[in-house]
């Protein structure tokens, strides 16, 4: 085999109609097409999807570990309750929500 | 012994040989996949092939049992798998060769594949009820097979000069043991006749077809149709299914009844 590795591709799985496509591994493929098969193959083997999606890893533009502190810190909800809607009285009426 | 009849190895039913006969193809050949595990070029394909090797041995266990049933003298699947020798085994030729290279595994399988998704899809139509149940479900597993095998056919020929030569030379290697996907012997005339089984001569345009557009994308060259081989329905085998047969059997013939 070649000393390099096939490119790595994500894989979600739409588990029923309805349902969003959920991300459950990686693999390697030499392309697109073989990535598609691979997914098949390694990841639905027990009837898991009702449709695959895969997506080369690179293509993922992903938030920085280091960079957490100013991009999604400030939304901590010990910060900013305030966006939680826990300021209403629900009335007696509505039950649970 | 004509050359062209049969041994009488079995129950003489056509009915039963015929069974017998698909069940052996999808056995050896799903056992050749199985030898792939733990050893294919990555994780992907090793379960890639492990997964084509257990649909091939799943359908061989429906075949097996229904053959068991219409010899009916209690042989099971497994007396049938494991209870008989090479020279009883009725499989093709093509589905007992050696996995070889990867190009090799895919070019056998390729070929086999596509015939077979032709062969079961012609199967559904069986007035054998029993027969067009087992095709309904190996035509949507063989389709995947056909797909897998032509993926990799066309990028390996169309690869590296590496890997398109390999390929070719594995095209050219396999090619003289298809002419026994097309053979008619006398049980597939009889079972054609009574309407039970399927004119397998009628499949090979189709299948002309269809490799001709793998190879064509995989800038590969057609071999010419020479000289084929012949006689895997007769009991005549390759060297290469004994030593299989020995280790596959092994076990069971060590421990009869042995279970886990």
């Amino acid at each position: 085999m070649t000393d390099k590795n096939w490119p790595l591709y994500e894989v979600f799985l739409r588990p029923r109609n309805g349902l969003s496509h959920k991300h459950v591994g990686s693999l390697h493929a030499v392309d697109d097409e073989m990535a598609l098969q691979n997914a098949r193959d390694v990841y639905t083997r027990r009837g898991e999807a009702l449709s695959i999606w895969v997506v080369a890893s690179k293509a993922i533009i992903a938030s920085e570990p280091s960079q957490r502190e100013a991009m999604l810190e400030p939304s901590d909800p010990e910060r900013k309750p305030y966006r939680h809607p826990t300021f209403y009285d629900i009335p007696d009426e509505v039950g649970h929500m | 012994m004509q050359p062209n009849e049969r041994p009488a190895i079995e129950s003489t039913t056509d009915h039963f040989q015929y069974v017998l006969a698909l069940a052996d193809d999808a056995l050896v050949l799903g056992h050749r996949l199985s030898e792939w595990s733990s050893r294919a070029p990555t994780l992907e394909e090793d379960i890639a092939l492990s997964n084509i090797g257990l649909d091939l041995v799943g359908q061989a266990r429906s075949l097996y049992a229904y053959a068991g049933h219409i010899e009916g003298i209690g042989r099971d699947e497994d007396a049938l798998a494991f209870g008989r020798d090479a020279h009883q085994y009725l499989n093709m030729q093509l589905v007992e060769r050696l996995n070889g290279d990867f190009a090799a595994t895919m070019a056998r399988q390729l070929f086999y594949a596509t015939f077979a998704e032709l062969f079961w899809t012609a199967m559904k139509r069986s007035k054998d009820v029993e027969l067009s149940g087992i095709a309904a479900k190996a035509e949507k597993e063989c389709a995947y097979h056909v797909r897998h095998s032509a993926e990799w056919v066309i990028r390996l020929g169309d690869g590296t000069d590496e890997s398109h030569a390999r390929m070719q030379r594995e095209i050219d290697e396999a090619w003289m043991f298809t002419g026994e996907l097309f053979a008619m012997d006398q049980v597939d005339r009889a079972m054609c006749n009574v309407g039970i089984g399927v004119d397998r001569s009628a499949l090979k345009s189709d299948w002309d077809k269809a490799i001709d557009a793998v190879l064509t994308e995989a800038t590969l060259v057609r071999p010419r149709d020479g000289w084929m081989i012949s006689g895997g329905r007769r009991g005549t085998h390759t060297e290469h299914l004994g030593p299989m047969l020995a280790v596959m059997q092994s076990l069971p013939r060590t421990y009869p009844g042995a279970k886990w």
